[in-house]
Formats: structure tokens, sequence, C-alpha cells
């Protein structure tokens, strides 16, 4: 830790060590910002793993990284890196399944286009020599440095975010699990579908900042899985997955700034523990049928 | 060119790893697995990353790790085929463990290793030797073998899994299988391109040997010869412009070839519609 002097490692007493942990700014503003990311990977991941876009979703991600390094590259502001290259990889995707073709070729594309991102992302990372450091930290995120200026980036992308999937909550979820019949029913299925990879766009280019490229996708889809085997019922799905979000950030990142290992993972570890523990809860209780919402592919 | 030592051992070791990738892409395209070969590209760079801790032989680890792997997500899927969501959060996971031995181990050496995270993220084809090279075309020529061994049933079980199941081909023997030579190609793969971008070599070819041709027997050598040829392009494009890494120009040329593919069949009139 940079602030030696002041650090003094784990009292065990929480009442200090929450203390400790706000006491410096750049905590605090991990903090703030943790929690903002949280909150918008929660309800935008829940909404990913109802309509199966997972793998949209991590190519998203990653497309992240090489956003970043273009912007270091060209000496702007990352932030507008990861927001253009996510916003416009939204739309090639979107372009991709929009296309109606089957289901190989579709992953086939997605693929190429998430490998395309990462070698143009090490291309510039290359001709811009001397960020081996900043490398790591694109990739895996770091939660020093984190500037109040950012948070309040961050909080205005998800702010809108957040309105916007509210806004389109409902029939969004109609369309989610029944196309045909949401698009029978006159709900524009085509163009929310667009919308929302747009949307999860967003909402992985800020997330990435603080998790790095890499590791988004722990907070956009693990989460949200939970959530899912849980229970059926949205309101509560969301909620909850917001909640576990939530947890496992600020867990995560008390427990980085208290150990010298990356917070990246141990977001990763806590998720995937709680995952793990939900799962094995329904198998030994004996609930195997999952609910319908989880089981069938939409 | 051919003058150069390291170049001749990049050409080889890639030609071959080309083959096996466009070969196992070949399928990976037609079942829809693309992600899960997503997922054992990140398993390859935790497992890469552990051995470095340990100590042990680099390549030791990714082999394991990318093999247990791909029968892990075979065996957490139905009928061999793992569900994204699952693999999805397993991947999360093994990347933060892969973060978290990257700095355990950037932490414990000297500073000359610093760079050991970026190699196995984005290989180092350039860096090969006499020996790796040797291993590699071995690993190649088998796993391209196995796989044509199973071709006819893995086709059958890929195009028509109930019929084939009926008839008695062992389909989820059949998928199990295949995601372990999966793994055995991605291990590979990430030796000479990286683990992030081994995806691009599995897919990308493949995707465009899909476009060009409904014919599969014809189709898996489009696809592999479309993979060698994309390692060749890329190779020489870095060999041409230094300031180019390798793996990078490899994967542009893959996905330019794809992206060609798509272009003249969309020029076309619409045969492949029916194309699963």
């Amino acid at each position: 830790m940079v602030e030696a002097a002041v650090f003094q490692g784990l009292s065990w007493n929480p009442v200090n060590d929450v203390q400790q942990l706000v006491s410096f700014p750049f905590m605090v503003n991990a903090l703030e910002a943790g929690t903002i990311v949280a909150v918008m990977a929660g309800v935008t991941g829940w909404f990913m793993v109802l309509r199966r876009q997972t793998f949209a979703g991590h190519s998203l991600s990653v497309i992240a990284f090489p956003g970043a390094a273009a912007a270091t590259l060209a000496g702007l502001p990352i932030a507008l890196g990861y927001f253009s290259f996510c916003g416009i990889s939204a739309l090639a995707l979107a372009g991709i399944a929009g296309s109606r073709r089957s289901l190989s070729a579709e992953s086939a594309a997605i693929g190429s286009v998430q490998a395309l991102a990462l070698g143009l992302g090490f291309l510039f990372v290359s001709l811009y020599h001397g960020v081996l450091n900043g490398l790591d930290s694109l990739l895996f995120g770091t939660f020093l440095g984190i500037t109040s200026g950012q948070v309040a980036v961050l909080l205005a992308v998800a702010v809108v975010t957040i309105v916007l999937v509210a806004a389109a909550g409902r029939p969004l979820f109609f369309a989610s699990v029944d196309a045909d019949v949401a698009r029978a029913s006159g709900v524009p299925v085509g163009l929310l579908g667009f919308g929302f990879l747009l949307v999860l766009g967003l909402s992985v280019a800020e997330t990435s900042q603080i998790t790095g490229a890499l590791l988004v996708f722990a907070l956009l889809v693990t989460p949200a899985a939970t959530a899912h085997q849980l229970t059926a019922r949205p309101a509560v799905g969301i909620a909850l997955s917001v909640a576990i979000a939530l947890g496992v950030t600020w867990l995560g990142l008390a427990l980085a700034y208290f150990s010298i290992y990356p917070v990246g993972f141990f977001v990763t570890s806590l998720s995937f523990a709680l995952y793990v523990l939900v799962r094995l809860v329904r198998v030994v209780t004996g609930r195997q049928s999952r609910n319908a919402l989880t089981s069938e592919p939409a | 060119m051919f003058a150069q030592e390291f170049m001749r051992n990049a050409l080889i070791a890639g030609s071959f790893v080309g083959l096996a990738c466009g070969l196992v892409g070949y399928f990976v395209v037609l079942r829809a697995q693309v992600f899960a070969g997503d997922a054992l590209s990140h398993v390859a760079f935790t497992g890469a990353l552990a051995a470095a801790v340990i100590g042990v032989d680099i390549r030791a680890g990714l082999f394991t790790a990318t093999i247990l792997g791909g029968v892990l997500l075979g065996a957490l899927g139905n009928r061999a085929r793992a569900d994204d969501v699952v693999i999805g959060s397993l991947f999360a996971w093994t990347l933060g463990l892969g973060v978290l031995f990257l700095s355990i181990f950037t932490t414990k050496s000297s500073a000359g290793n610093g760079t050991a995270g970026v190699r196995v993220l984005f290989g180092s084809i350039f860096g090969l030797s006499g020996t790796d090279v040797r291993v590699s075309v071995v690993l190649a020529v088998l796993a391209s073998l196995a796989l044509l061994t199973i071709a006819r049933p893995l086709l059958f079980a890929s195009l028509d899994t109930a019929v084939a199941a009926a008839q008695g081909v062992p389909v989820r023997a059949l998928g199990l299988g295949f995601l372990a030579l999966v793994g055995l190609v991605a291990a590979q793969a990430s030796q000479a391109v990286g683990a992030l971008l081994l995806l691009g070599l599995l897919a990308a070819p493949a995707g465009a040997a899909h476009r060009l041709t409904t014919n599969p027997f014809r189709g898996l050598l489009l696809s592999a010869a479309l993979a060698v040829g994309a390692v060749w392009l890329g190779l020489t494009l870095s060999y041409v412009f230094p300031t180019l890494p390798p793996s990078s120009m490899i994967i542009a040329s893959a996905v330019g070839i794809y992206a060609l593919a798509t272009a003249a069949t969309a020029a076309l009139p619409d045969r492949h519609a029916g194309q699963t």
C-alpha cells in the first residue's frame, strides 16, 4: 500500500476497519464507483442472463480493452475509448444478431469480432511503448486512482442506463421470455433487442473501468445467474441480483485493501462461491425442477 | 525471411497449429460451441500462470488445465453441451484465479519475469525453440488425426443429436471427447497466438468455411486451409512490419478472410439460407 505510514492493517474490529477503509479519499472513490457499477451490472446482467446473451456480453466486455488501449495511444481520456468502442461493437453485434442467421453462424461472427478486438488491443498496446503496468490494469482492473470526476461520469451513465432499462423493462421482459408472442402482440422485439445490446455495451464500458476488461463478466453474469437460480419473479430477481453484486463488490474491495492480492480475484471468487453454494443448496433440497425461466432457452 | 531460424520455427509451428485449429474449429462452429472455446482460452491463461507460480513447465499447466476444462464443461451441460450461463460463471472465476496467480508470480519473481502474463495472454510465436516446434507439430498431428477419426460420427451427432443417439452413436462420449480435443488444441494455439487470441483462429476460418460451402468434408478442408493461410499471412505481415505483433496480425488475417467470405456470399444469391 502506498500510504504505508497510515495503513494499519486489519484490526479485526469491524468498526475500526470500516473507518480505516473510508479514511482514504481513493478508497471512498473506489467504494462509490464500485457501488454504482454493481447496481448497474446487477440490473443489466439480470436481463442478459434471461436473454441468454452471455456470449455477446462477454464479447462486449472484451472489446472494452482495445477501446481503452486505443484511447491511451491517441492520448484521449480512457473513458471515451471505453464508451465509443463498446457502443460501436454493440451496434455490430446487434447487426449480426438481427440478420437472422443460424446460431452457429452467429456465434462464429461474435467470436471473430471478439478476437479481432483483442488483437487490435494488443496491437495498440505494442505500438504504445511502456504501458506494461497499464496493460495489467486495463485487463484486470484497479481500484486505485479513481478520481471524483470519474465517479461523476460513472454516475451519469449509470442513471441513464437504469432509466432506459426501467422504461423498457416490461416490454423487454415480455420480448425476452417469449419473442414470438410479444411480436404478435405488437411489441417491437427487434428494436428492443438492439436497444438492450446498446445498454449492455454502456454498462460493460462502465464496469470495465473498475474490474478491467476481462473481469467485467464476473459482475454481470454471476450475481444475475445466482438470482435466476433463487427466484423466477422478475422484480425480486433484479433486486437480488443487485444486492449480490453490491455485496461482492464491497467485500471484494475491502479484502483487496487489506491484502496484497488483486480486487478482481476477490470479486470473482466471492460471486462464484455464492453461485456454487446456491446451486448446491438447490441440489440438496431436491428442488431439481428448475424454474421455467432459467431452463428454457429464450 | 526463411533464413531466420525463429521465422522458420514460427512458420512450421504456426502451420500445424493452424491446421489443428481449422479442423477443430469447423466443428466448434458447427456445434455452436464458440463460447466454450472462449472459456477454454481463459482456462489456458489460468493454467499457464498456475504452472508458473508452482514452478513447473508452463506447457504442462496449459495442457492439464485446458483438457480438464474441456471435460468439465462437457460434464456440466446436458448432452455434453455446456450451458452458457454455467460456462460464463465458471470462467469468470477462472480468470479471477488467473489474476491471483499473475499477481503472486509477479511479486515473487524478479523484474525480468514481469512480462509472463503478457506472453501467456498474447503469445510469443517468434520465441519458440526447436523443441517447442517439435512438440507442437506432434501434438497438432495427433489432434488432427483424432478429429478425422471421429469426424463422421461427430458430424452426425452434431447435426441431429436425437437421430444419432437412436442409431447407437455414443453422443455424450463424443461430445466429451470433442471438448477435450478442443482443450488440447486451445493449449497449443495459446503458445502461438496467446490465450486471448486463440478464439479467432478457432472461429474465424471455420466461420468463413461454413459460409463458403455446405459440404462438410470440403468445409473441413477449407477451414484448415484458411487457418493455415491466415497464420502465414499474419507471420509475413509481422515480419515485414516489425512493429506489428505477430499474434494480432494472425488474428487480423483470419478475421479479414472471414469478412471477405461473408461479403462474397452476401453478394451472391442466398444459397446458404438453410445452412445449420
